[in-house]
């Protein structure tokens, strides 16, 4: 049994980590000079190492780096988005945004085959038709929906027409914009511009009052 | 080096998954050398090296491209072959006597314990020896000695590779010292 310090022990890990103090290694030399069975020890942990260090290197198999390139899951189209959209969040949240936006847009265009109209006092309304009467002027906009909007007078506002038709006379006057909508990307350029004015509601305003 | 990896992994990260192939390329014989000592055999070897490429690459935005690439790597491969290990019987670690392989495949079936008689030990060649004598290591100490001593790997980056404590480094490296010194005893 090897009644030596512990201490040698460690002190021959330390030297076969490199880090040992001069001093550390004088005072391991001199054990190893006067003690067969420390000597014993070292020679067997020196010789382990090498013997473990003299492996020859291993080489991967011929197909190697094949095998690994069809084993990457595809790229797919799907992929590259999600890796673009995550290098540029502000357009991922513009993009959720839109989506979002038209997802309620749509439903709302789709669901919406009612006929309505915007009360407005003077209006005459009879069946699906919507009349601003000769020598009548309405204050405010007019928005009628799957139905008939005909201006013989005047409208201080903004008129649309959304899935319906218009007829003015040559006496009608709108003042402000007249439009009407059929299709969908109307629809949605029509909601955009609403939401858009329900979000800064004071700038047309500004301009006018320059 | 390391600009180069760097370079390549900007690559794929902008979707060019052919630029992944010269990582590969670069340190598939590395890769496969260690989990090859830490498994054994060669058909479990090629299969965790692949899967651990393949982890690299799905994962590759993970990686912090100021630290160095070998190391990320190896820890993907190491990590695998540990989990491995666990999984299966340490009867299975080493391949079986295969006809017409080179020497470092004619192990036969090893005890559970994970020895061989002595006499069977005493006629292997060197090399087969020197794998045999790795594959006895408990898992612990066997990782550690081959990134020292088959990697040369410094004491740190083994640390930093299974995320290890330098101290608990050491420690592991003076027991698989010790160990190998008993099994290999006096030769
Ligand atoms: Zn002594």
């Amino acid at each position: 049994m090897n009644t030596c310090p512990e201490q040698i022990v460690h002190l021959m890990h330390a030297y076969l980590d490199g880090d040992i103090s001069r001093d550390e290694e004088r005072e391991l030399k001199a054990h190893l000079e006067s003690c067969p069975e420390c000597k014993e020890i070292m020679n067997g942990l020196t010789e382990s190492i090498a013997f473990i260090g003299s492996a020859t290197p291993i080489k991967a198999p011929e197909n190697f780096v094949d095998s690994v390139m069809t084993r990457l899951p595809k790229e797919k189209s799907q992929a590259n988005a999600q890796r673009w959209l995550r290098r540029h969040p502000l357009f991922a949240a513009a993009a959720m945004f839109l989506i979002l936006m038209s997802a309620s847009l749509f439903s709302s265009y789709g669901n919406d085959q009612q006929f309505s109209v915007t009360k407005q006092p003077n209006l005459i309304v009879e069946g699906q038709t919507v009349l601003v009467p000769a020598g009548e002027t309405i204050k405010g906009d007019i928005v009628v929906k799957n139905g008939t909007l005909r201006i013989d007078g005047e409208v201080d506002g903004d008129v649309t027409v959304i899935r319906g038709s218009k007829y003015m006379a040559s006496t009608a006057i709108v003042t402000g914009t007249s439009e009407e909508i059929d299709e969908v990307f109307d629809w949605l350029w029509y909601k955009m511009k609403q939401t858009v004015k329900d979000i800064f509601p004071s700038s047309n305003d500004d301009k006018l009052d320059e | 080096m390391d600009d180069v990896i760097n370079k390549r992994i900007n690559e794929v990260l902008k979707g060019d998954q052919n630029a992944f192939e010269e990582i590969v390329t670069l340190f598939q014989h590395r890769l496969y050398q260690v989990c090859y000592r830490m498994l054994g055999n060669a058909q479990e070897s090629e299969d965790i090296a692949q899967e651990a490429f393949v982890r690299a690459y799905i994962n590759i935005h993970t990686f912090d491209q100021k630290r160095k690439f070998s190391t990320w790597l190896f820890r993907i491969a190491t990590n695998l072959c540990i989990d491995r290990i666990r999984k299966k019987k340490p009867d299975y670690y080493l391949d079986a006597n295969v006809p017409g392989t080179d020497g470092l495949n004619m192990y036969s079936q090893i005890a559970a314990s994970g020895e061989l008689p002595e006499e069977e030990v005493e006629r292997m060649e060197m090399q087969e020896r020197i794998h045999y004598e790795i594959g006895r290591l408990p898992e612990k100490y066997r990782s550690v000695i081959i990134l020292r001593y088959i990697e040369e790997l410094p004491l740190q980056e083994i640390g930093d590779i299974l995320e290890l404590p330098l101290g608990t480094v050491k420690t592991r490296v003076h027991r698989g010292r010790e160990a190998l010194r008993k099994q290999i005893g006096n030769m």
